[in-house]
């Protein structure tokens, strides 16, 4: 006999206590702490805090922590913890000049002012398993190749000095655009308080683009590499380091810095074929993440010069180039929650289908019969 | 305001799920409530109208309901009694997820009887029972452009909209027609609300659209995910699309309920067994169990007996 679906709430208390033991695993293994995922995970904390728009590592670490490693749970749970915050003020733009660089890579100068400067990167490593860490290796017991290298804390990696972009050393020579900011330099809007509107100026797309999914500015990037709306990247420069973030409250009517946040940023340069009113030159894509985020970074900065095509008088052909395409898919949450909601009952849509359907159905047999019958 | 310690009460042990102290009634801060107030009286006064607002990311996954929460969450005060709906039933998972919400963060009493509720918040179906004037109904809605499939573009929808250029959608319907004899739509179909604006009135069945036409309970909608708020203010004409010669039709069943016997409700199909048993129950389970108690003690639980 059918009985009403009921007891909905005691499944939902249930289905928690199951998911805590489920993220908890064998309680003979020591627990996750949140620094450990700080420390340890360094990297997926970087991933959560730039698409959860966020710089707090502690937080991003127990976000991961809660949600199982899940980095797109992780940064649902941060987003949904920063949307109520209160708005205290904005800052300075960040002078990314004067950053402390742990690892700065120019794809277009051989040398150039600042140097080269490999730092900390996945890039040379050779792919193969490091069984040693199986077997919780300490640091002590570094593998052979590395373990007559000095301390790299003793060695400084970079001097504190500015160190000049390269797109501003092409400036020089006039070869790449400008960016002077807009008359009375206007506040951007903040997506997170006013929805999307198209078209979307570019301070609006490298927002919507800084949060968005990693995997999926990687798709689109990857297919402006292939064809679809090619844009001849090079990159400029990628630079990670720390950067001074900085205040001018009205009462003090000067700059205060308030800390120090590690981000990646990313310069594409673009060639540019000229137009009737401009003679050729280079152009720019732009990525900025928290942490260490090259692959987003680039990401970004590759579909950022893609979104430019109406602007600089190139035909919209590709994805990548289409503002609402790109803009309106881009978020993690968005996708997640609607993809993920065909989980939700949809009897009476169903319902609705089935009867349709069935009269479909019914009436393409009668019309099979008496196709029949007349033959 | 949240703060940390409250997100481990949140999915921790379920003990410890039973109130959330920290945050502002019905969870969203008052300048966000004024700000979603604003857009929902902006949309009252243009009625089928999507204002554009800052959907705020909600502690449940966009998809799910999130417009229609904050849309509750503004308009809902300590002596609102609530009602949670999802396809037409109080028990489904995600209905009982929102009432839990609203529970706990605004406190106020909830209820499974229409005529009790002076909030519904409603997924894909309209009670049965006719709501009243001073009702507030809440649809969550999926996606508010109802062109869409039509034309992704919202900035050329926006231009139609403006227009009043309905062409695209009329040529479907037409289509239809002229491929299948009849509009093959069964939910989620369009309206043109007080002759001016096509709206989509939310994934419900086509059965429940003739009740939002001049419907004395004010209708509001909220999209999250796509940062959309419409309304129907109360007694507005909502027309269902349809042409002279093809006039709107709802859908009908050759049975009845077979727990309530009730001929004028939306019936789900149920499968009873594996060798293609089945039986229809009522959607409405509110309906559905007033008409069972009625039947079981006439002449108790008399209809309209409680208006606010």
């Amino acid at each position: 006999m059918y009985v009403a679906v009921k007891g909905g709430e005691t499944a939902i208390l249930n289905s928690y206590k199951l998911l805590a033991e489920q993220r908890r695993g064998d309680t003979a293994q020591p627990e996750l702490s949140v620094p450990q995922i700080c420390q340890q995970l360094k990297l997926s904390v970087d991933r959560v805090m730039t698409e959860g728009s966020v710089y707090d590592p502690e937080l991003a670490a127990l976000a991961i922590k809660q949600a199982s490693g899940d980095l797109v749970e992780a940064i649902f749970l941060l987003r949904a913890y920063r949307a109520t915050l209160p708005r205290l003020g904005s800052t300075c733009p960040l002078n990314t000049s004067s950053m402390q660089l742990d690892r700065r890579i120019s794809a277009t100068f051989k040398d150039l002012p600042g140097g080269q400067v490999l730092g900390p990167t996945y890039d040379y490593t050779q792919r193969l398993l490091d069984f040693s860490l199986l077997a919780n290796a300490q640091i002590l017991d570094k593998p052979p190749e590395i373990a007559d290298l000095p301390d790299t804390d003793a060695a400084p990696i970079s001097e504190p000095e500015a160190v000049p972009r390269v797109v501003d050393l092409l400036n020089q020579e006039g070869l790449i655009e400008t960016f002077a900011p807009p008359a009375g330099d206007p506040t951007p809007s903040d997506l997170t308080r006013e929805p999307m509107r198209f078209p979307a100026d570019r301070a609006t797309r490298l927002q919507n683009l800084a949060r968005g999914d990693e995997g999926f500015l990687l798709a689109m990037a990857y297919s402006t590499q292939r064809g679809y709306s090619h844009t001849h990247p090079f990159v400029g420069e990628v630079r990670l380091g720390q950067v001074a973030v900085e205040i001018a409250p009205e009462e003090l009517g000067f700059a205060i810095s308030i800390g120090d946040i590690e981000i990646t940023e990313c310069e594409m340069v673009n060639q540019f074929g000229g137009s009737k009113t401009e003679p050729p030159k280079f152009t720019r894509g732009y990525g900025l993440a928290f942490g260490h985020s090259e692959r987003k970074a680039m990401a970004m900065s590759l579909v950022d010069r893609a979104l430019r095509a109406d602007e600089l008088g190139e035909a919209i052909q590709s994805p990548a180039q289409m503002q609402e395409f790109v803009l309106s898919h881009s978020d993690s949450l968005e996708a997640s929650g609607f993809v993920q909601h065909l989980k939700l009952p949809h009897y009476v849509d169903f319902q609705s289908e089935l009867e349709l359907v069935r009269k479909m159905r019914a009436q393409a047999t009668n019309t099979s019969d008496q196709t029949e019958e007349a033959a | 305001m949240n703060a940390p310690s409250e997100w481990s009460a949140w999915t921790s042990d379920a003990a410890a799920q039973n109130s959330a102290p920290d945050v502002n009634f019905a969870y969203l801060d008052e300048r966000t409530k004024r700000m979603i107030r604003r857009a929902i009286l902006k949309a009252v006064a243009i009625p089928g109208y999507q204002v554009p607002f800052g959907s705020r990311e909600m502690p449940l996954p966009y998809g799910w309901g999130t417009g229609g929460i904050q849309v509750t969450a503004s308009v809902i005060g300590p002596q609102d009694v609530l009602k949670v709906i999802d396809q037409g039933s109080d028990d489904t998972v995600n209905a009982v997820n929102i009432r839990r919400f609203f529970e706990r963060t605004a406190g106020v009493d909830t209820t499974t009887r229409t005529h009790e509720a002076t909030l519904i918040q409603t997924r894909h179906r309209i009670p049965e029972k006719p709501l009243t004037e001073g009702q507030i109904i809440v649809y969550q809605v999926p996606v508010p452009e109802p062109m869409q499939r039509l034309e992704p573009r919202e900035t050329e929808t926006r231009t139609l909209h403006g227009l009043a250029e309905y062409g695209l959608m009329h040529v479907k319907l037409y289509e239809d027609i002229a491929r299948y004899g009849h509009i093959a739509t069964t939910y989620d179909y369009p309206v043109m609300v007080n002759q001016r604006y096509i709206m989509s009135p939310s994934p419900i069945p086509k059965f429940d659209n003739p009740k939002m036409n001049m419907n004395p309970a004010l209708q509001l909608f909220g999209a999250g995910r796509e940062k959309r708020i419409y309304a129907v203010p109360p007694y507005t004409a909502v027309e269902s699309l349809a042409f002279d010669d093809h006039p709107f039709e709802v859908q009908k069943w050759h049975a009845s309920c077979s727990l309530c016997g009730a001929t004028d409700s939306f019936l789900d199909e149920v499968i009873t067994d594996d060798a293609g048993g089945r039986m229809h129950v009522c959607s409405d389970s509110d309906y559905c169990q007033t008409r069972q108690d009625e039947a079981d003690s006439l002449p108790r639980n008399a209809p309209g007996a409680v208006a606010s």
